[in-house]
């Protein structure tokens, strides 16, 4: 039609472009291999000089900067000192459309291992088991994908976060009353674990009541409504537990009250500098956390490892995870950074994170 | 001979004044419409629960509104211009971060100079916005989606992965959140006056009368001689500032400011606005209206945590609320329009 | 009222070419409508420029730019903002504008989750998910053209509630457990090529949305619309029905969207899709679709995609901070609609200086008669 042969020059630059770009795409290597220079130093088999890439559930999220800096000896410095060399990358929503071009980006880059913090249990699995499919060790840490990685970094026990922090409120408030939690996005894979075992642990304490969780999705404006919420439905609540950092300081911000500090008591997880405050006016009297440095640190190394061909991944395996010792893989492929810190008036101002 | 045309309505005729009367009657209603709509919502919450109107949830909502409230009209002065500012939320949370630094940082620094910084802060951004719309010619839909984006991204590669938080502000940074006189929190009653304010300046002033006409009828206005260039520019002016002085108060009531603070916000201001009574088109709505609007929608937020019902129907109660405030909104401008034009034929003969 | 319709954009109809006098470029009338392509292709022009810059850039900042595993991803992570993109390019050429596309799509997601979850046949789910797109996009195409509501206002009303319908209906939860052969459908590649089945479906939509909009009578009332919405009346095109057909493409292929996204993340869950809606606008201006309608083509959309996918994946593969992406989208989003203003720019700033020169400045162009006349 005359109609669409006017239209032919820009169909016929549009058509150029595209097959130009698929001819270059052919041309060039068909998919990328991992790339690994094999100097050795460092143990007798392990590779290094190897591109390790650590992808936290997203990028400006204070919790993870601190768990995957150099600076702060996260997962950064670990892999450093192991000999290779790291980068952090991820998408900035927290959201799993988000994260997987990252992951897709560090696999086309030639990563050799691949340090996620899971933002879903499953939406990452093709895109992860297409990595461990080219050889790339995959290593989940802080929030798990069970069913698509060879290890696990968890920062505690999840049965002892949950159960800790179930003691820990109980031990405030006299071991009865109406309790709540607020949570952060309802997706989380560690977030629900740890609620399951709160669940399960307040069955010990007849007198407590879970009367409701609320998720503040880790925003500080909704976390703020969620526990406002929370309080005004229910009046006669005597604790909140909120596992996790963002929660925690949010609810913590509305219990700052003379109406609530000391009749509402509020534990969870929360890191040392930002709940100073809180605790030095006696909103919180104690929370609980472990180092996220350590825990990338411990993450850093054990990717490295594996890469490396120094560990292999089974049960009863055991790694040296530079400055922080001796770890020992546990059931289902998970390695235990260790009991989690409790913070009070007395030791939060030995902390610096 | 002189011509047998009816003579041009001027601004002082009994016709035109009756037809202004008739507008005003129509914008009172408006203002009514939306205040009995949330009183009627007030008051089946309360019944269900009467723990809603507790004085502390009472002083939760107001807080809650007040940085609504405060966008909603730098927003319905640039919408009122028959232009959207969709790049407020981004204003906001780079505010936020930057006021927040500056207040834990300089601890001997007065509260009113924080305020004034962030201030100077979103005037700057508001200042590029209106300059690309007025000067550029570029419809403010584009420029302000693209100043959204830029921000932003400006925002995320300032913050970091970084945070502010409580502990390193001085107290009464924290505290002008919970301050309240009477049980009324501070913050309310400020806003209420700066609306109060603004309403009042859009009204009385020449300038704010010219950003009504300029969203009626930019054609018109132009020919009459109003300087649309300036007029708008100070409008996107506004806009940002108001959503500067936003960030600071939302760092103070939040505590913990990172790269996403306002995320998103643009949407809800501009619902806010819309149920408000302001229309998306320009030259009708008022200020109070808007402020309305948005303490209209945190209280149906507040009332779904108070009531239990899970907070997901919110966003679908919100929109659905928008829907019916255009679909009246629409009826009744054109009522008013038939009932003017029957009145100007009357007259005309 | 119905003039207003050309503002619809939220625009401050600063149009120069209504009050100076100036060129306004191809009118409706002349040579069938086929004058707006000149303007267009250069536009285009621009754009094959952009792309090849892009792909230049990228190459150069990292050797994995170019490989077909990298388009590959390329394609999986645009396939479904591409395909939403289509009908928006139509929407903003006839003068409108569809911002619930991110919900719609979120709805069908979770609408997807929720019957898999209650052990619904999946066949039966697509005829389901169909059906909803299509009455999310009446719902918007009858609101705008019916009532005569702008269309700005009632698709973030949409917007709002479509996605607030997703919450309900999924509520906390997510649906994960998709069967795998429409998964792999979602991630691995159409067999003998290397395009995601998204970009597959992208392609051929893309070929019919050319035919139509370039071709037909159809399409060619499409820019008539966007030019002129009272003129198109006058002129007999049924206005209404055709904007409300857009929009109901519009909700059909923002329901398709969401089962491929669905799918390719194996994953329903009640945010799936925010943000994208800002996306998918940002292309279609990036195609140089001009915000006040009645320009645009096809072949600019299939570009802009390119350079959109193309830019935020060099990006990545680079070690720029991903958060910045924004700062680049924003920017180039800003150059694309100053580039044809600038011109314009120019001329209004020489026009300007020349009334200056000739008239004090405080007098207005036109006087309003005065009382003595």
């Amino acid at each position: 039609m005359r109609a669409l042969l006017r239209r032919a020059p820009l169909a016929a630059s549009t058509l150029v472009v595209a097959s130009a770009l698929a001819v270059a795409a052919c041309s060039s290597s068909g998919s990328s291999t991992p790339s690994s220079s094999s100097s050795s130093s460092g143990s007798a088999t392990a590779k290094t000089g190897l591109k390790v890439f650590v992808i936290p559930k997203n990028l400006g999220n204070p919790y993870f900067t601190t768990a995957d800096s150099k600076g702060t000896g996260g997962a950064l410095a670990a892999i450093s000192a192991a000999g290779d060399t790291g980068t952090e990358t991820s998408g900035t929503a927290a959201t799993s459309a988000s994260q997987i071009p990252a992951i897709q980006a560090a696999i086309t880059k030639g990563a050799n291992a691949l340090i996620v913090s899971a933002t879903d249990p499953t939406a990452l699995c093709p895109t992860l088991n297409g990595a461990t499919k080219r050889k790339i060790t995959v290593v989940t840490y802080d929030s798990d994908a069970p069913t698509c990685r060879s290890l696990f970094i968890n920062q505690a026990s999840t049965s002892a976060i949950g159960t800790s922090e179930v003691d820990l409120l109980a031990k405030e408030i006299g071991d009865s009353g109406e309790i709540g939690i607020v949570s952060a996005a309802a997706s989380a894979t560690n977030q629900n674990a740890w609620i399951g075992y709160m669940k399960q642990e307040l069955t010990k304490y007849p007198k407590m009541k879970l009367v409701a969780t609320v998720y503040g999705n880790d925003d500080p404006a909704t976390a703020t409504q969620v526990t406002q919420g929370l309080l005004e439905q229910y009046p006669n609540i005597k604790g909140i537990i909120s596992p996790t950092t963002v929660g925690i300081l949010a609810a913590a911000g509305v219990l700052d009250t003379a109406k609530y500090r000391g009749k509402v008591q509020l534990t969870g997880l929360g890191t040392p500098d930002s709940m100073k405050k809180y605790v030095s006016d006696g909103t919180v009297k104690a929370f609980e956390l472990w180092n996220p440095a350590n825990l990338g640190y411990l993450a850093g190394y054990a990717a490295a490892d594996i890469a490396g061909g120094s560990l292999k991944v089974a049960q009863g395996a055991t790694f040296k995870a530079g400055k922080l010792g001796t770890f020992t893989i546990g059931a289902d492929n998970t390695v235990l950074l260790g009991p989690p810190t409790v913070f009070t008036a007395t030791n939060i101002n030995n902390f610096n994170f | 001979m002189t011509a047998t045309l009816a003579p041009p309505r001027e601004p002082g005729s009994p016709a035109s004044a009756s037809s202004r009367r008739l507008a005003e009657r129509v914008f009172r209603v408006r203002e009514f419409g939306i205040v009995a709509v949330l009183i009627v919502f007030v008051a089946i919450t309360a019944a269900i629960q009467p723990r809603f109107l507790s004085i502390t949830n009472i002083q939760f909502v107001l807080v809650d509104a007040t940085i609504f409230a405060l966008l909603a009209l730098g927003e319905t002065i640039v919408v009122i211009s028959r232009n959207v500012d969709l790049s407020v939320g981004s204003v906001l949370g780079i505010s936020a971060f930057l006021t927040a630094q500056l207040a834990s940082q300089a601890h001997g620094l007065p509260l009113p100079l924080v305020f004034l910084a962030g201030l100077g802060i979103g005037l700057g951004f508001g200042a590029i916005n209106g300059l690309l719309v007025s000067l550029g010619r570029v419809p403010s839909l584009v420029v302000t989606l693209a100043t959204l984006y830029i921000i932003r991204g400006l925002d995320v590669l300032i913050v970091g992965g970084s945070q502010v938080v409580p502990s390193s502000y001085y107290p009464s940074f924290l505290t002008i959140s919970k301050a309240t006189v009477g049980g009324i929190p501070d913050l309310a009653i400020v806003v209420a006056v700066v609306i109060a304010a603004g309403a009042y300046c859009l009204r009385s002033f020449r300038s704010g009368r010219e950003l009504y006409a300029i969203g009626s009828n930019p054609d018109a206005a132009r020919l009459a001689g109003i300087p649309m260039g300036r007029r708008i520019f100070t409008a996107f002016a506004l806009s940002g500032a108001i959503a500067g002085v936003a960030g600071v108060l939302w760092a103070s009531r939040y505590g913990t400011v990172d790269s996403t603070a306002g995320a998103s916000y643009e949407l809800q201001v501009i619902a806010a606005v819309v149920v408000g009574g302001v229309a998306i088109f320009g030259g009708s709505g008022s200020v109070v209206g808007a402020a309305i609007g948005a303490l209209l929608l945190q209280t149906i937020n507040s009332a779904l945590y108070v009531l239990g019902v899970s907070p997901d129907w919110d966003q679908a109660i919100a929109g659905f609320l928008l829907l019916v405030a255009i679909v009246l909104d629409r009826f009744i401008s054109l009522r008013l329009t038939v009932s003017l034009r029957r009145r100007s034929a009357r007259r005309g003969q | 009222m119905d003039s207003d319709l050309n503002a619809m954009a939220g625009n401050a109809a600063m149009t120069p070419e209504h009050i100076a006098g100036e060129e306004p470029g191809p009118s409706p009338g002349a040579s069938g409508g086929w004058g707006r392509l000149r303007p267009a292709m250069r536009w285009e022009s621009g754009l094959v420029v952009v792309v090849i810059v892009i792909a230049i850039m990228g190459s150069a900042l990292s050797p994995e730019f170019l490989t077909a595993n990298n388009f590959f991803n390329l394609g999986l992570n645009t396939g479904e903002i591409a395909i939403m993109a289509l009908p928006m390019a139509l929407i903003i050429i006839c003068g409108e504008i569809d911002l619930s596309v991110e919900s719609t799509l979120g709805m069908s997601s979770a609408l997807l989750g929720v019957l898999w979850a209650d052990h619904w046949p999946m066949l039966a789910i697509f005829a389901v998910v169909a059906v909803v797109g299509v009455l999310a996009g009446a719902v918007n195409g009858l609101l705008v053209t019916r009532v005569g509501l702008p269309s700005l206002a009632v698709t973030i009303g949409t917007l709002a509630l479509y996605r607030g319908i997703a919450l309900i209906l999924l509520g906390p939860r997510t649906v994960a457990n998709f069967p795998a052969f429409y998964t792999n459908a979602g991630t691995t590649a159409i067999p003998h090529t290397d395009l995601p089945w998204s970009i597959g479906i992208f392609i051929v939509l893309a070929v019919i949305f050319a035919i139509v909009l370039h071709t037909t009578p159809f399409g060619r009332s499409i820019y008539a619309m966007g030019d002129n919405a009272e003129a198109a009346t006058f002129a007999g095109l049924r206005v209404k029905r055709v904007k409300t057909s857009l929009f109901v493409i519009s909700g059909l292929a923002s329901a398709l969207a969401g089962v491929l996204y669905t799918f390719r993340l194996n994953t329903a869950v009640q945010d799936n899709g925010t943000g994208l809606s800002l996306d998918v606008v940002a292309i279609v201006l990036l195609a140089g679709v001009s915000i006040f309608g009645g320009k645009g083509s096809i072949g600019g959309v299939f570009l802009a995609v390119l350079a959109f996918a193309g830019l935020q994946n060099a990006l990545l593969l680079t070690n720029f901070n991903q958060e910045a992406t924004g700062l680049v989208t924003g920017g180039l989003l800003l150059i694309s609609v100053f580039v044809p203003n600038a011109a314009m720019f120019v001329r209004y700033l020489r026009q300007a200086a020349r009334r200056a020169t000739r008239r004090p400045p405080s007098e207005p162009a036109l006087s309003l008669p005065r009382k003595d006349t």
